[in-house]
């Protein structure tokens, strides 16, 4: 990682928990270069021709194995669209952690706009953890608009872990899945929106075999003047069961919109959606205060433990 | 010490009079009881004093500091601890969590399991539970305690630690109260509770009712006059 300098490295840092070069596979992207890389003999991954991205894909059998590839931009005024698909053999055990690290202290805006297709072979189970992270205090806004597509074969299971905390000034995050026979989706969100930002959150996941499942999980704060819009639905075309649960928390002019929808398609498919907004309980406060802790200290405390 | 001088309440801007001037001291190294009716006001009181709710009139002085106008934290910070009748959920925040925030340090996962196995919880299994819905009532109840316990108070509040937890903990909660009072000079324990083994315990009884205190004394002299009262109840009065 020679070519890196100070604020990329505090930028993967915060995406993707490197310290160091990863274990096993990996991609780093900087300033919309391929600045490292590595394959294994189970894991492959090769540029796209046609457009910017790459190719990832992992043998038959492939177990305990990591990939890693984190993107960072630290130049202002940059705007990339890159598409990753990610091509998962059958019966493969494996980690997948992507992310983007966005430092703009320019007057231009920067972006990022990444693409992931997943396509999961039969009886594979992936745990992919996607954080997002913006800093730097220039004008110019920090932009992410991911878009997640998750095709699951029979009995393969996907957890996804999603987490983006701070800095990101507008985001659009699509996520689609469908799922077929037996395949199991867990989706674990956690947002935090603060300042001017703005967050679309947007799910669809489709359930198209019997015995499939979908649990999402969307956890937000909204503080300052930020808006989310969250937008979960599941569709049961199957013997399915599905559920999702928006649970947010809304401080100073924090505004969110919460459209949690379920649409059943089949006789067996059980769908069920939560959704709850509500500011910091205040007995929560008291608690904490008669703690010891100020006012500010226990809503901090409380914001951690529910995003943790 | 504490003293409260001519302390009132009133809720609904002036309209209801829960606290109807009561002055009373709490020495060092006491044991003091506070019971009676339903609706009396006694919750209400250990609130004024933690400064979850402000009286309208009267002072509060701790320690020889008037703590009338501190807020919560402030008169947390002076070693007053507050165990809730109900106490609140949190999602996400496990049992340690809350237990290093009441310690005010980084406690170690043993130093917490003492706590927890203080009031009977098998520490391993409830370190890194999150305090959310999945804890019974009676659950809650000992981690609320637990997190008294972990600070080093110097004026402990307990507003009826009894109300839901089973008859085994309840032995426990004695023990727990005993151990509190040993380990500490100086130290002084409110506990409001009907249970008559709780009063039996007590240097001092108080009975609030309607707001005043309606009497107070040692435990010799006020328990045989409320006992089979409302203020003083067995455990279970329909074995009886």
């Amino acid at each position: 990682m020679a070519q890196m300098d100070a604020v990329q490295k505090r930028l993967f840092q915060e995406v993707a928990d490197l310290h160091n070069i990863p274990e096993g596979a990996y991609n780093l992207r900087a300033n919309g270069e391929s600045i490292g890389r590595n394959t294994t003999a189970n894991i492959d991954i090769q540029s796209k021709t046609d457009v910017s991205g790459i190719d990832i894909r992992i043998k038959d059998g492939t177990r305990n194995e990591s990939v890693h590839i984190p993107v960072v931009l630290s130049q202002s005024g940059l705007k990339e669209d890159v598409y990753n698909d990610f091509f998962v053999g059958q019966d493969c055990d494996v980690l997948i952690v992507a992310g983007c690290g966005i430092d703009n202290c320019g007057s231009q805006d920067s972006e990022h706009d990444g693409i992931h297709r997943f396509y999961i072979g039969k009886n594979s189970r992936v745990r992919y953890v996607e954080k997002h992270y913006g800093s730097g205090d220039g004008s110019g806004k920090r932009i992410l608009n991911p878009v997640t597509e998750v095709y699951m074969e029979e009995g393969s299971v996907m957890e996804m872990e999603m987490v983006q905390i701070k800095g990101v000034d507008s985001t659009k995050r699509t996520t689609v899945a469908e799922l077929a026979a037996d395949a199991k989706l867990v989706v674990h969100e956690r947002l935090m929106t603060h300042g001017q930002q703005e967050a679309d959150s947007i799910y669809k996941v489709s359930l198209n075999g019997d015995g499939s499942s979908a649990d999402v999980v969307s956890r937000s704060v909204a503080r300052d003047n930020s808006y989310q819009k969250l937008d979960l639905c599941i569709v049961g075309s199957a013997a399915c069961s599905g559920h999702t649960e928006c649970d947010s928390i809304i401080m100073d002019n924090g505004r969110i919109l919460a459209v949690p929808s379920l649409e059943a398609n089949n006789i067996d498919a059980a769908l069920v959606h939560e959704a709850a907004i509500g500011k910091i309980a205040g007995e929560q406060l008291i608690k904490l205060m008669t703690l010891g802790l100020t006012e500010a200290e226990a809503e901090e405390q409380i914001i951690n433990g529910f995003l943790k | 010490m504490l003293e409260l001088k001519n302390i009132s309440f009133s809720a609904d801007d002036g309209e209801v009079e829960i606290i109807r001037d009561i002055s009373m001291t709490v020495e060092d190294d006491k044991f003091v009881v506070i019971t009676g009716p339903n609706g009396g006001g006694k919750s209400t009181l250990a609130k004024l004093i933690a400064g979850i709710e402000k009286n309208t009139a009267g002072q509060l002085i701790f320690d020889g500091v008037d703590i009338t106008d501190k807020n919560i934290t402030e008169r947390a910070r002076m070693g007053i601890g507050f165990a809730f009748q109900q106490p609140v959920r949190f999602k996400g925040m496990t049992v340690v969590d809350l237990l290093r925030i009441a310690a005010g340090k980084n406690l170690s996962v043993s130093e917490a399991c003492e706590y927890l196995s203080e009031v009977g919880l098998c520490a391993k299994d409830y370190i890194d539970r999150e305090i959310n819905a999945s804890l019974s009532g009676g659950e809650l109840k000992r981690i609320e305690i637990a997190t008294v316990l972990a600070r080093n108070v110097k004026l402990a509040l307990f507003d009826e630690p009894e109300a839901g937890i089973d008859l085994w903990s309840f032995n426990n909660l004695i023990r727990i109260f005993e151990k509190m009072r040993s380990e500490c000079c100086g130290r002084s324990i409110i506990v409001i509770s009907h249970q008559e083994r709780i009063l039996n315990i007590a240097d001092e009884i108080i009975v609030i009712a309607d707001g005043r205190i309606a009497k107070r004394g040692s435990r010799d002299e006020v328990l045989p006059e409320i006992t089979g009262t409302e203020s003083a109840i067995n455990i279970c009065s329909r074995i009886k």
